[in-house]
């Protein structure tokens, strides 16, 4: 089975061709000049179209002459030959914020989600010194002992009107 | 290195300012290159020079292109109009019309560069034949 023909005929042309040197395959080689949509570099090392078919062919050939006689769709099709997109074309922005921040909001709520779920099924009682009356009890104590009387907690209880300042 | 001696000299160290005689007015000079700045105008006619050559090839006119739009400027519409007749001579019309994208691009917020160079170029467009990409509607997506 490993050693399949079929096996080693996919291995052969799937993996390996890129990476040969010997073989003439048409791979998106970095070596070679590419094509490339860039602001900053407006005539590119190569044309977007290398392989013209004959009409394209003719209209290379008309562009040798006077240009006053290329009609409005000749000139675009000769631009198009060599640029993939034009400059609006490139700074054109996407949608793609969008599905990001969805996809990110959707992540909070499940995490989201999965602490309430925590909360209510995982989490057990909280203790009962933190019960109201507790609490109560223990500000009181608080209040009686002077705790922090110059610039915390005592200090904002008005001991003559017996309430908080 | 002149500004560490100047504050010695402040400070009254006298004896280095006597053996120092030569750096009698370090305020007034400053630390620059010795390179001679080029002007504006050199600098447009070396461009200009260097499209009108007659049998510029494909590479060059690229190479020119490519890093005339590197520099933070729009070129004068002398460059321009030399770089649009290279592009006459090598049969470049796609050319043409991406190096008028490329400066509208250039002048970013400032609206008013384009308008101004396309007035400037008006003849030798008309000459050439080359339509602007506003002509051929491909200034809007």
């Amino acid at each position: 089975m490993l050693t399949s023909r079929a096996l080693v005929r996919g291995l052969k042309s799937g993996f390996w061709r890129p990476l040969s040197s010997t073989s003439s395959v048409q791979a998106a080689h970095v070596k070679v000049p590419q094509y490339n949509n860039r602001l900053d570099t407006p005539l590119s090392d190569v044309p977007f179209v290398r392989n013209l078919n004959s009409e394209q062919r003719q209209l290379k050939e008309k562009e040798k002459g006077p240009w006053t006689k290329l009609t409005k769709e000749e000139k675009i099709a000769l631009y198009r030959l060599t640029h993939e997109l034009t400059y609006p074309e490139m700074r054109r922005g996407s949608s793609e914020w969008k599905t990001v921040l969805g996809g990110v909001f959707i992540f909070l709520g499940f995490s989201g989600m999965l602490v309430w779920w925590q909360r209510i099924f995982v989490f057990g009682e909280v203790p009962h010194t933190l019960s109201d009356e507790w609490v109560e009890k223990q500000t009181q104590r608080m209040i009686d002992m002077r705790i922090n009387p110059v610039g915390g907690f005592a200090y904002h209880w008005d001991y003559v009107k017996k309430q908080w300042k | 290195m002149f500004r560490p001696v100047v504050r010695l000299s402040t400070s009254g160290v006298r004896s280095l300012t006597r053996t120092r005689q030569c750096y009698s007015a370090p305020l007034a000079s400053r630390c620059y290159s010795h390179a001679k700045v080029e002007t504006d105008e050199e600098f447009d006619a070396r461009w200009v020079t260097y499209f009108s050559k007659p049998d510029i090839d494909a590479w060059e006119l690229k190479k020119g292109m490519n890093t005339l739009i590197g520099y933070d400027l729009v070129p004068e519409p002398k460059i321009l109009d030399s770089a649009l007749r290279a592009c006459r001579r090598l049969n470049d019309l796609a050319s043409a019309i991406r190096i008028l994208e490329a400066v509208k691009d250039k002048s970013g917020p400032h609206k008013d560069i384009y308008p101004y160079l396309i007035q400037e170029l008006q003849p030798t467009l008309i000459e050439l034949g080359i339509s602007t990409p506003e002509d051929l509607g491909m200034d809007i997506l």
